[in-house]
């Protein structure tokens, strides 16, 4: 029987890959239109686009202003995305948690699928 | 995927917003019951990694790329509220610290990205495993399958949006077959992703995948055979 890894191993392993992805491997992403934006070229509705209003922010289009390393510039806006999304997301379910969840006890049994 | 500022006019992105925080709000509701406090991290993570490899866009076609939505994986992973609330998430982080997607459309991404992506790619899921084989194996193909189909869905709700509401004029028929085509390459890129994060998952924690729950819930509710499917 193989063992399941402990539950810290998982969590430290995923964000661990989740920063080295954001860091190593986006800044060598496709830069090519994503499926709406070449969309909206082809079918002529791309310049209906508004600038964004947050366009001039620091790390806006995921780079870090005064960094000019493009690739570094990508990599570091990556690894800021994964800590704040981390926190964001990880924070509010705390709080959800605590604000409706039964705070302890044994974990509910989802629906089982099939 | 992300809808920019002025793409769709703004009666259909306030409306747009009004179901999104609809949605959201029950899903957080949701959420707050059904995942249990030690799990709380793991919320975070898979937000997290969605953010992450939303950043590789991989090349579909000549001049066009994709990259994964995640909402499915998120809702495979640790069941649809919780999935939609993480890309919610990652949505709200890409709007407003990389000005990615509109804040007018704000409403009209989380609908389309999370909310119709989680539950339109659970629902598939849950349907694909009904029929397909209790075994292990068939959580990793109903989870890229459902994937795949939940990007379709996600670029079908777009153009519905667009039908009602689109500036530009373009034709509502030729933007369906378009939007339908690409999203079906995007899909499979999805799809292989969602399986492979399903199944390495799968290997190290399969008591963290909702969508196998059935097979180690306990005697009581699985086929030791399967519980040893997983574990052996």
């Amino acid at each position: 029987m193989k063992r399941p890894v402990r539950f810290a191993v998982f969590l430290v392993a995923g964000l661990a890959l989740a920063a080295a992805l954001a860091f190593f491997v986006s800044p060598r992403a496709s830069g090519e239109p994503d499926g709406l934006d070449r969309v909206a070229i082809d079918e002529g509705f791309a310049e209906t686009e508004a600038d964004h209003a947050l366009a001039d922010t620091p790390t806006a289009g995921y780079g870090v202003e005064g960094v000019d390393d493009e690739r570094l510039s990508t990599g570091l806006a990556g690894v800021i995305g994964v800590a704040l999304t981390f926190a964001v997301a990880g924070g509010l379910m705390l709080v959800v948690r605590r604000a409706g969840g039964r705070s302890s006890g044994e974990p509910e049994r989802p629906t089982v699928p099939g | 995927m992300h809808i920019p500022d002025g793409f769709i006019d703004g009666g259909v992105s306030a409306g747009a917003a009004v179901v999104a925080a609809g949605g959201l709000g029950a899903s957080l509701k949701r959420a707050g019951q059904v995942l249990d406090e030690r799990r709380v991290p793991l919320a975070g993570l898979a937000a997290a990694f969605i953010f992450a490899v939303q950043m590789l866009n991989f090349p579909v076609a000549s001049g066009t790329s994709g990259h994964l939505l995640g909402g499915a994986l998120a809702a495979i992973l640790l069941g649809p509220s919780v999935g939609a609330v993480c890309v919610s998430v990652v949505l709200l982080v890409q709007a407003l610290l990389f000005a990615d997607g509109g804040l007018s459309a704000l409403g009209l991404n989380v609908l389309n990205m999370a909310l119709v992506t989680a539950f339109g790619g659970y629902l598939a899921f849950v349907a694909l495993r009904r029929v397909l084989p209790a075994r292990v194996g068939s959580v990793v193909v109903a989870s890229g399958v459902a994937a795949g189909l939940s990007v379709v869905l996600s670029s079908v709700a777009f153009t519905a949006e667009y039908a009602i509401g689109g500036a530009g004029g373009a034709s509502v028929g030729t933007v369906v077959g378009a939007m339908v085509g690409v999203h079906v390459l995007i899909g499979i890129g999805e799809g292989i992703i969602t399986g492979l994060v399903v199944g390495a998952v799968l290997a190290s924690r399969p008591d963290l995948v909702v969508g196998a729950r059935d097979f180690h819930l306990g005697p009581a509710s699985s086929p030791a055979a399967l519980r040893a499917e997983v574990t052996s």
